[in-house]
């Protein structure tokens, strides 16, 4: 049997969520939610820290505090359906999408618009290649999480983390609150990937070193980790200077590496894709280059704080809906390219027409102090100044439209 | 009373023991780790050679040769993947080639059919995408991959299956040797009592075999690296692409797996002692080096893990089979580097018949099975026989390991099968549960709660692969109140 539904929604984490609720409120007569998982909520159910919320609610929350305001709110409307621990396996370009779950076996939908929201996954010790033993005790800082948070289970006592990451940052205050002793957190750049109210809430508030320039070199131990070798890297090269190498006893090492879109699912909707953000090429609607499909949060590009995530899905989920009735127009697009600083920039294509569009894009490297500048050809359109852009911190910049009238480009340069 | 004890439930251990399981003899596999596999047999490179690069006359050349026409058959009683891919030794320059044409007429000699020698233009007709010094290849189309740890485990199930009895945990610390049997002890009293025993303890076989009274020969580890690329760029490769082979062995090689990854390895760390299974910097960048010979386009920028293993290689230079000089009790399978893989159903074979030499009575059982039945994997499956599936068991319709779409019923089916206590490594290597991109990043806490369900071992005792490697080390604050 197959489902028809006006708005399908892969994923029911905080994007999915948001889109599902800007769907319902722009006017989409069902939305139907796939959710791997047991319950809503996504990766937030795990991050019982506070700090959520600040943008988006003026109000600071825990992770499953933010994520409970978005199902109670869905739970009240009887036109959105979650379907929990059911997999999206395929999604076709004519949007139809074939899951399984236990509960439902096979199950087919035909959807008229699709929203992608698969979050992401964090980067692993095998993506790094870092020589030495394979022993237990090496995590993903996601991984130690859920173990920490849900399972209550300490996966290590004396910790290593590498990687400065939000995740990461996080993970070594909640490792020291439950009684471990986090010796440092290695970074192999010379800024941090993380957040800077992280740094200093979780590392500085505790004591714990933040070793710039610093990454793990090998790792010990036959059966369990027994110690890690950390090495300071050359500043141009990222290449360790073995000079410098030492040895830290530790019982675990937490990753905290980086963040990648889950986009598997995306490659068999022929969607472009950004070889930079590692998810789909969209337009300020946030549908793909596929049309009907569109594409928030983690999986479209890694958001640093979930109200941007939750934001963008109202977009997302509102597009989906103009589109399923009809409604989105279709219109010429240019293209917004990053230059200068700037490595990237969402959405990568724009419609000509009237009104606002937020930019959002990310600096590859520290600038400071830093000057943007956004250019339609030879006309500026908006410029804008900071003490300060670092690649942890994903930056806004609103443009209006009505002057756009070609490819858009978008540059930061320190001055 | 055993008839037969072996000791290691490598690969070369458990295809004997499923060999043995056709008669009507009692035998045992003692284990010193936590699960089949746990050696070479689980990090090597997946390869069923041809057979030419073994030196004519020698046990290697002939046991190559005959365990690699014997794949097929095994392969398809046991359901283990095997495909013919077929391999090719690049030649670089006329030394090279030079050495391409011996292992010609090293080929011909050992009777491995189909060689053939190429030139550039019919190497790169078979695999294109070579490096631009190429400049011919030997061609062996018998040259195959495989999945040696599933070969491993499906010739210990079959085996177990058949009535032969697996002991893990158990390390043979001595050996006395009695008039009409032998006794093989542990650390911990324990003792099993066998008319013969089999030495296939692979990096350690010298030492099983010093126990029983036999010094004729050591064995020193080689340690081979590789690098597994993401199944997303491994489309590059469709053969077995060997070099020229150097002092040290067959060289790096550029091959895909049967599950759709590339690798790339090994390096050769010789008498790198027996244990450490360590990937190095300078291992890492040799591979690249290498690869990038054979290869240019080899995406070394998508890996998804490093990992090593310890060859075994004997003192003699060959492999160690048939019954001990000095000790008749004890039956030698010892000595196995590569081609060991390869050579594995022909070693059962000679091992078996080397027991019946030393008077042991082989009666053909007439409840046999050869047959190891495996579900097909839920990610092979067409969508109606998915609907089926999960029809009949609906955690077939739970996916645990989102990068290998590995569901619930599957990872629960291997946790029952494993002979041993489970282990997470042990789930990944029955189900590829945690093998993906994401390395057991989201399915590993999900997979440790099964086993702790299905398994019977608590959270706090679950092991990634035996021994000490404990995943947890306690419970946290909240949960100790």
């Amino acid at each position: 049997m197959v489902r028809n539904v006006e708005v399908a929604i892969i994923g029911g984490g905080p994007a999915g969520l948001a889109a599902a609720l800007a769907a319902h409120k722009a006017g989409a007569k069902n939305v139907l939610i796939l959710e791997r998982d047991s319950f809503p909520g996504g990766i937030l159910q795990q991050c019982i820290h506070n700090g959520f919320g600040l943008h988006y609610f003026g109000q600071e929350l825990t992770g499953p505090e933010y994520a409970q305001r978005f199902i109670d709110e869905v739970e009240k409307i009887d036109s959105i359906e979650i379907l929990l621990d059911t997999m999206a396996l395929e999604v076709t370009p004519d949007r139809r999408i074939t899951a399984v779950s236990p509960e439902h076996g096979l199950v087919q939908v035909q959807a008229g618009a699709v929203v992608l929201a698969m979050g992401c996954r964090e980067r692993t010790r095998g993506a790094l290649n870092i020589p030495g033993t394979r022993p237990a005790g090496v995590y993903t800082a996601g991984c130690a999480q859920r173990l920490v948070n849900m399972e209550g289970m300490m996966p290590g006592r004396r910790v290593v983390i590498l990687g400065s990451g939000d995740i990461g940052l996080i993970m070594a205050r909640r490792m020291v609150w439950e009684g471990a002793k986090v010796e440092m957190v290695c970074e192999l750049m010379p800024y941090s990937s993380g957040l800077n109210r992280n740094i200093v809430q979780c590392l500085e508030d505790n004591g714990i070193p933040l070793h710039f320039n610093t990454t793990v070199v090998e790792v010990h131990g036959r059966e369990r980790v027994e110690g890690v070798t950390i090495a300071q890297v050359d500043p141009a090269t990222r290449k360790p200077k073995m000079e410098t190498a030492r040895y830290v006893e530790c019982d675990t090492l937490l990753l905290s590496v980086g963040l990648i879109p889950e986009n598997e699912l995306t490659q068999g909707t022929g969607a472009a894709m950004d070889r930079v953000t590692s998810g789909a090429v969209v337009d300020a609607a946030r549908q793909t280059t596929a049309e009907g499909i569109f594409a928030c949060g983690n999986v479209l590009h890694v958001h640093d704080l979930v109200d941007n995530v939750s934001a963008e899905a109202q977009i997302a989920g509102q597009s989906a809906a103009k589109y399923a009735q009809g409604r989105l127009d279709k219109a010429e697009t240019v293209d917004v390219t990053p230059c200068g600083a700037v490595r990237y920039v969402v959405p990568q294509r724009l419609v000509k027409g009237e009104g606002e569009a937020a930019l959002y894009f990310r600096v590859g490297s520290a600038v400071k102090p830093a000057r943007l500048t956004v250019k339609c050809g030879d006309a500026v359109l908006k410029t804008l100044k900071k003490p300060v852009m670092t690649p942890g911190e994903m930056e806004k910049v609103v443009i209006d439209l009505a002057k756009v009238d070609g490819d858009v480009t978008v540059c930061a340069e320190e001055g | 009373m055993y008839d037969v004890v072996v000791i290691g439930a490598g690969v070369i251990g458990c295809a004997i023991a499923r060999r043995l399981s056709a008669y009507k003899v009692r035998v045992a596999v003692l284990e010193a780790g936590a699960d089949v596999a746990m050696g070479a047999s689980r990090a090597n490179s997946a390869i069923v050679h041809a057979g030419y690069d073994c030196e004519p006359g020698t046990a290697m050349a002939r046991v190559n040769v005959a365990g690699n026409a014997m794949f097929d058959e095994w392969c398809r009683e046991l359901s283990v993947p095997l495909k013919r891919i077929g391999s090719l030794v690049l030649a670089f320059d006329e030394a090279d080639m030079a050495q391409v044409r011996k292992l010609y007429d090293n080929g011909m000699k050992n009777g491995v059919p189909g060689l053939e020698i190429l030139t550039r233009e019919q190497t790169l007709e078979k695999q294109p995408g070579l490096a631009d010094s190429v400049v011919g290849a030997l061609w062996a189309p018998t040259g195959a991959i495989t999945c040696p740890y599933e070969m491993t485990i499906a010739c210990a199930e079959n085996a177990h299956d058949n009535g032969v009895e697996f002991y893990f945990d158990f390390s043979a610390e001595k050996i006395t040797t009695l008039r009409d049997a032998v006794e093989v002890e542990n650390d911990k009293n324990c003792i099993f009592r066998s008319r013969y025993v089999v030495n296939a303890a692979g990096v350690h076989a010298d030492e099983i075999s010093r126990l029983m009274g036999d010094d004729s020969f050591t064995i020193k580890g080689r340690k081979g690296e590789y690098v597994l690329l993401d199944r997303a760029a491994s489309a590059f490769v469709q053969r077995v692409v060997f070099q020229a082979p150097g002092p040290l062995g067959k060289g790096v090689l550029v091959s895909p797996t049967v599950d759709g990854n590339a690798f790339v390895g090994p390096t050769a760390v010789d008498d790198s002692g027996k244990e450490d299974t360590s990937v190095s910097q300078s291992g890492i960048d040799a591979l690249r080096a290498a690869g990038a010979k054979s290869m240019p386009g080899v995406p070394f920028g998508r890996p998804i893990t490093s990992f090593a293993g310890i060859r075994a290689v004997p003192s003699t230079g060959d492999f160690i089979l048939g019954r001990s000089q000095v000790n008749p009790r004890l039956i030698q399978a010892a000595g196995i580097s590569s081609p060991g893989l390869s050579s594995a159903p022909a070693i059962a074979q000679e091992t078996v018949e080397a027991l019946r030499q030393a008077g042991l009575q082989l009666i053909p059982r007439g409840d046999y099975d050869p047959i190891r039945k495996k579900e097909k994997p839920f990610r092979e499956m067409s969508m109606q026989e998915r609907e089926a599936a999960i029809a009949k068991d609906a955690r077939y319709g739970r996916i645990i390991c989102r990068c290998e779409t590995v569901t619930e019923a599957e990872i629960v089916r291997a946790i029952e099968r494993t002979l041993g206590a489970p282990t997470l490594d042990g789930v990944k290597r029955r189900t590829r549960a945690g093998m993906g991109r994401c390395q057991g990043g989201f399915c590993a806490p999900r997979v440790m709660e099964l086993i702790a369900k299905h398994g019977g071992v608590p959270m706090e005792k679950i092991t990634k692969n035996g021994g000490c490697s404990r995943l947890i080390v306690g419970r946290t604050r909240q949960e100790e109140k």
